[in-house]
């Protein structure tokens, strides 16, 4: 909470300048500039190892070797692919790691019962179904009350439906908690439903921008989200019908 | 076309057919297998009884017995076996304390382990029981030599193991707990050292039986307590009822260690039931 007020409510929670990332002669992120606003959802669309998880990981001071510059104004939390949740700590211990004071168990649990897992604390992760596991890595973001939450694909490995409630849930999250989110995702849909500004990752660098304006609570079924989704799916490659 | 259709169309009714037959066998298994056990210690005890087998080769398992009853009351006993396990416990602290720091400096600091491991892995190739000749040069023959035995007896199996389950650790996972806030020592208590609990059981459970081996070879030179002396002093009056009586309790030792071990992996490593019951 300390860091929240400190923080300039009104300046954006994440910048970057010119980030260069390179694995040998490989030139992966060729100087991305990124601003997130407080509050805004941006979704980072691009093909496969176009970069967009490594940029993830370097704005998440996961990747030592990057150039460039990037900050993050205010706390950042990051949701995997993978759930990565602890198997020899149980749910809650999972949730409460690195967490300090004595009101942990309370934010865990409200944590827990905000993601629908409130009786399922005393649980290893094995016996939690994939959906469950990554609910849980949400909570264990969301109990950080991030400015920021970092998501790369996190809803790739999930089945068509879990994935589904998984967009519900962030959507109602976001707008209870107003942090500001990054989306990795390769999901055009996903992206559309979910974002307020889409950015295309391309011979990394962003190569365009698509601010999203679809209402509050878009439909899948809404003609403008039809002409978009085609735009992007063009800049991605994929050919009409 | 016909061969994997015919695979289907008898592929149900075997287990159909076994299934109720393995569940009516299932109780009785267990005493099925304890029967050849019983039926060899019968058959000691009656080959012995009659005379088949000379009571100077081997006596009977009740005299054994009966022996081991004597020892114990007469006090002789204890006192040989508490100077073993000091011998083994010490070697082990000793051996295994060393191996468990050079093997998480190696598995945890790139230094430590272009430092530490090529010298320990040229020194695995020795068999330390062979170094009893130089060992007895260096540290004499009496108890430091037996501890240094046993020492080094378990040193190899929890290095290895400590440095296997480090790195054998999820990398994904470790950058979790960076994300979460975990600093260097905070990782090393909540990931690394969970994670390479089940390769440090498995290193301790083999480091015992190393030290157990270490042990009856080092008491057999110059000793003056223990149970490998008890049975070397034995053999000096051809009382074979004490040799036997020690390699049982040898036996038992081990097999003591053993469940004790497993007992404590049970404890610790709970999470992994949770991984099997799903």
């Amino acid at each position: 909470m300390a860091t929240r007020t400190a923080r300039d409510l009104t300046g954006p929670v994440l910048t970057a300048r010119a980030v260069t990332r390179s694995f040998g002669p490989a030139v992966v992120l060729a100087g991305v500039d990124l601003t997130i606003a407080a509050g805004e959802t941006v979704a980072l669309l691009g093909g496969s190892g176009s970069g967009k998880s490594t940029l993830l990981r370097v704005l998440a001071g996961l990747d030592g070797d990057a150039g460039g510059e990037h900050a993050v104004h205010g706390t950042a939390a990051v949701v995997f692919q993978e759930h990565r949740l602890l198997p020899w700590k149980r749910v809650a211990g999972n949730v409460a790691l690195g967490l300090t004071g004595p009101d942990v168990g309370e934010r865990v649990g409200r944590a827990l019962a905000e993601v629908g897992l409130a009786d399922r604390g005393r649980a290893w992760p094995a016996e939690l179904s994939g959906g469950q596991a990554q609910r849980v890595a949400v909570a264990r973001a969301l109990v950080r009350e991030p400015d920021l939450l970092l998501l790369d694909e996190p809803f790739g490995a999930l089945d068509a439906l879990t994935r589904l409630r998984m967009q519900g849930l962030l959507r109602r999250l976001r707008a209870q908690h107003g942090f500001a989110a990054l989306l990795v995702t390769h999901d055009v849909e996903e992206a559309l439903l979910l974002a307020d500004r889409v950015l295309l990752l391309d011979d990394g660098v962003i190569a365009e921008e698509v601010p999203v304006r679809l209402g509050p609570s878009p439909s899948p079924d809404d003609p403008a989200l039809g002409a978009l989704r085609r735009h992007l799916l063009d800049r991605l490659g994929v050919p009409a019908g | 076309m016909s061969g994997p259709a015919l695979a289907e169309a008898t592929a149900p009714v075997v287990p159909d057919r076994a299934t109720p037959r393995r569940s009516r066998a299932r109780v009785p298994r267990r005493w099925r297998r304890a029967v050849s056990p019983v039926v060899l210690v019968l058959a000691w005890e009656a080959a012995a009884r009659t005379g088949l087998l000379a009571p100077e080769k081997l006596p009977a398992p009740s005299a054994v017995l009966a022996t081991g009853w004597r020892l114990a009351r007469d006090g002789t006993l204890g006192v040989h076996l508490l100077d073993s396990l000091t011998r083994a416990a010490l070697g082990l602290l000793i051996g295994g304390g060393l191996a468990l720091v050079l093997g998480a400096a190696a598995g945890l600091l790139r230094l430590g382990d272009d430092l530490v491991d090529p010298p320990v892995q040229m020194a695995r190739m020795l068999p330390h029981l062979g170094l009893v000749p130089l060992l007895i040069i260096w540290v004499g023959i009496g108890e430091s030599l037996k501890v240094t035995l046993v020492a080094l007896g378990a040193f190899f199996p929890i290095y290895f193991n400590t440095y296997a389950g480090i790195r054998d650790i999820d990398e994904r996972l470790v950058e979790a707990a960076r994300t979460c806030g975990l600093g260097a020592a905070a990782r090393l208590r909540h990931v690394v050292l969970p994670g390479a609990l089940p390769a440090l059981f498995l290193g301790l459970r083999l480091a015992i039986g190393a030290a157990w081996l270490s042990l009856v070879v080092g008491e057999q030179v110059n000793a003056q307590t223990g149970v490998g002396f008890l049975m070397m002093e034995a053999r000096e009056f051809s009382q074979t009822d004490v040799v036997v009586l020690g390699l049982l309790i040898y036996a038992l030792l081990g097999l003591a260690s053993d469940l004790l071990i497993r007992y404590a992996e049970r404890r610790t490593l709970a999470w992994r039931r949770g991984l099997r019951a799903t």
